[in-house]
């Protein structure tokens, strides 16, 4: 089997930035690693694919000629999934910053947009930059000390005391729920 | 008969696109989940009949030949696994519908729950009937991808710390077997299972060896085998109950059977029986040793599962025929009866409010039905004649005597004292949790509960919920067909002697692929690099 030298040396390089990335201990390098390694992956079956050569499937192209269609269809694929489970993790990686800053009481904030209409809550929700606005002043309100509010659900309270060990700040601020 | 075969994995994807359309309408995708769960075991039945009688169903999907197309191949071994893993999912799922009736879906959302299950039904289904890597490898990642969600449920702080551990591991075993697939593809050419079987004996030893340690690997990162078995009892017990129970019923038992199909189809041979030994050991040991420590129910149990994949790696690693019937049937078992005790642990949980032993009490007298499902789980899985567990494991040992190499008593020694081990960890919960009584809860002290740790997130709360008549219908049901599996050991040991066969001699299940064999394949042209890949 014949392969370009120059991509197996940028795989290479892909996958042993990629693991060192990952072994990091914060969660966006994680992601970052993760896509690097995933794409020298991809490289790797691109690779097994062989010599160059013309298109395949395409009439007109004889058969000696083509190069090797099935890694590409494989490639594809593994491109489709670490796209979405890259979004997953996007998400997920959010929603623990989310956490770590206001810990679980951040479900609990008063919802600002509860007496606009749906269209108007739609509106809203269509700028990603109020969103960073609403989460920059709630972070504001909190280190002033009046951030959490107490019309929360008694249910989720319950749920969130029992379950997070995790949120620093979830745990003082529940904490001073109880005091108060 | 085999357009069951697609259609077993079409079904539940379809359903959870319906599920996921209804929205919050709850009545109804609970309809639709259940209907689509119970049409799945209805399938797999019929297909596990037809194909015990006329052989391997196989299905070029869209008309493509074998090695060009997708091919779906469903044996005996397949068929039992599409068996037991449908009526897990559909138990569970009654027990989850149950559990959301009461606690108005605060642990189970059901518009996210319904869907993700159904696509981690799909995705299930898809691992046992691929016949290639790389849909196989589609299956794992639909079956994983569901299961992040699941894991994640509620996206309390808990479970996305444990949850952002668990799925980086997977995504690192996902992409070991993608690496492998591509370096398998490099080296013979294909992805079809049946025609790697063929080609990777003419392969060099060393190119085997790196090819088989990859997938060894990536797949036993999934089933949780020894070194890589540490992500297991951390992320799953955070889950809420009927999740726990499903993942560790069946998903570490997908890498079990991906291991089980690779190690016959690729190595039949058995180059790597010696390491697979000595990890089975360690695996037995170390995860058993973890369980004793444990104070919380749903933590012990994690560990008896990670310990009690070393019998089924034990089980591979004899690989004579009689010794892989004796795996299957102790997979079948152990899915069964692992379910069943994570979903009892569900219900301690919420009868007892905790389900950590330094706390719990007085259980036999306040709800003895949940003891009894305890209580015989437990045997089961300790291996009590004459449960299925004890069948299971002297079947193994039997395997390993009839070979009878130094090693395989020592492994039959590490079982035996793995099993006692067992026993004793869940004779100490029952003790614990059950028998002693409510009152002496508080100032315990007993050699029993001194060497226990409390779970990392242990809060000591206790929260009592109510149980609904639906959660412990599922649960007994659970409990009744692993008590069938003991009545009946007779009929379905036979049916996974016959499975064995299958798979021991790989040529049956390449025959089936290729029925008029794979000559015309090598001459013509697949591909550039077989020619001198494999050289």
């Amino acid at each position: 089997m014949s392969a370009s030298l120059t991509l197996v040396i940028v795989m290479a390089v892909m996958y042993a930035a990629g693991v060192y990335v990952m072994l990091e201990r914060s969660l966006t390098r994680v992601l970052i690693g993760f896509l690097l390694v995933g794409n020298a992956t991809n490289l790797l079956i691109f690779i097994m694919s062989g010599r160059p050569g013309s298109s395949p499937i395409v009439t007109g192209t004889s058969v000696d000629d083509m190069v090797d269609p099935i890694p590409q269809v494989l490639m594809l694929t593994a491109i489709v999934i670490n796209f979405g489970i890259t979004a997953l993790l996007l998400a997920l990686i959010y929603r623990s910053w989310w956490l770590a800053q206001l810990g679980d009481e951040g479900d609990t904030l008063t919802d600002e947009h509860a007496t606009e209409s749906s269209d108007e809550a739609d509106a809203t929700f269509r700028s990603s930059s109020d969103d960073d606005d609403a989460i920059a002043e709630s972070l504001d309100e909190f280190e002033r000390g009046d951030g959490t509010t107490s019309d929360e659900d008694p249910l989720r309270h319950t749920d969130s005391a029992k379950t997070d060990a995790a949120g620093r700040a979830g745990a003082s601020a529940s904490d001073r729920e109880d005091q108060r | 008969m085999t357009a069951l075969v697609p259609l077993i994995v079409c079904l539940p994807l379809f359903g959870a696109a319906i599920a996921l359309m209804l929205g919050l309408r709850r009545r109804l995708q609970v309809i639709v989940s259940v209907l689509s769960l119970t049409a799945a075991t209805v399938m797999s039945v019929v297909l596990l009949v037809l194909v015990d009688r006329h052989g391997p169903a196989v299905v070029q999907v869209g008309g493509w030949e074998a090695p060009w197309g997708i091919v779906l191949v469903v044996d005996r071994l397949s068929a039992i696994m599409l068996l037991i893993s449908a009526l897990m999912l559909l138990g569970v799922l009654l027990f989850a519908v149950g559990q959301g009736i009461i606690d108005g879906d605060l642990e189970t959302p059901v518009s996210i729950f319904h869907p993700t299950y159904l696509v981690l039904a799909a995705g299930l289904f898809n691992a046992f009937v691929a016949g290639d890597l790389f849909s196989m490898y589609v299956g794992f990642e639909m079956l994983l991808s569901a299961s992040y969600v699941l894991l994640t449920l509620g996206g309390t702080g808990a479970r996305i710390r444990v949850g952002i551990t668990y799925i980086v591991v997977s995504l690192v075993s996902s992409l070991l077997f993608l690496s492998a697939i591509a370096l398998i593809y490099g080296a013979t050419g294909t992805v079809t299972l049946a025609l790697i079987a063929e080609r990777m004996p003419d392969l060099p030893a060393d190119i085997q060896l790196i090819l088989g340690l990859l997938l060894l690997i990536a797949f036993g990162v999934k089933a949780a085998v020894f070194p890589m078995s540490f992500w297991l009892p951390d992320s799953y017990p955070t889950a809420p109950a009927p999740v726990t129970a499903v993942f560790a019923g069946l998903l570490t038992k997908v890498g079990v059977y991906a291991i089980l199909r690779t190690q016959t189809l690729f190595f039949p041979d058995n180059q790597f029986s010696m390491p697979l030994m000595i990890v089975a050991a360690l695996t037995l040991l170390v995860g058993i040793l973890g369980a004793l420590a444990q104070a919380d129910i749903k933590r012990l149990l994690s560990f008896t599962l990670v310990s009690h994949i070393g019998y089924m790696l034990f089980g591979i690693a004899i690989g004579t025929p009689l010794a892989i019937a004796a795996t299957i049937f102790y997979v079948v078992h152990h899915i069964t009866v692992q379910t069943t005790l994570f979903l009892a642990a569900g219900l301690i949980d919420r009868v007892g409010g905790t389900t950590s032993l330094s706390r719990l009490g007085g259980l036999l007298k306040s709800s003895p039905l949940v003891a009894i499902l305890f209580f015989l789980g437990a045997l089961n899985l300790g291996g009590i004649p004459p449960f299925s567990g004890f069948l299971g494991k002297i079947a193994l040992f039997q395997a390993g005597t009839i070979v009878g190499d130094p090693i395989i008593y020592v492994l039959i020694a590490v079982g035996a004292l793995t099993s006692l081990l067992t026993l004793y960890a869940l004779a100490r919960a029952w003790n614990l949790a059950f028998w002693r009584p409510k009152l002496q809860v508080k100032d315990y002290t007993s050699a029993m509960s001194e060497s226990l740790v409390e779970d990392p997130q242990d809060e000591g709360i206790v929260l009592k919920k109510s149980i609904s008549p639906l959660m412990v219908g599922a649960t007994t049901s659970m409990l009744v067909l692993t008590l069938g599996l003991t009545v009946f050991a007779g009929p379905i040991f036979d049916l996974t002697t016959r499975a064995a066969g299958n798979i021991s001699s790989p040529s049956t299940y390449i025959d089936a692929v290729f029925p008029n064999g794979t000559g015309s394949i090598a001459e013509s042209n697949l591909g550039t690099n077989f020619e001198g890949g494999a050289k």
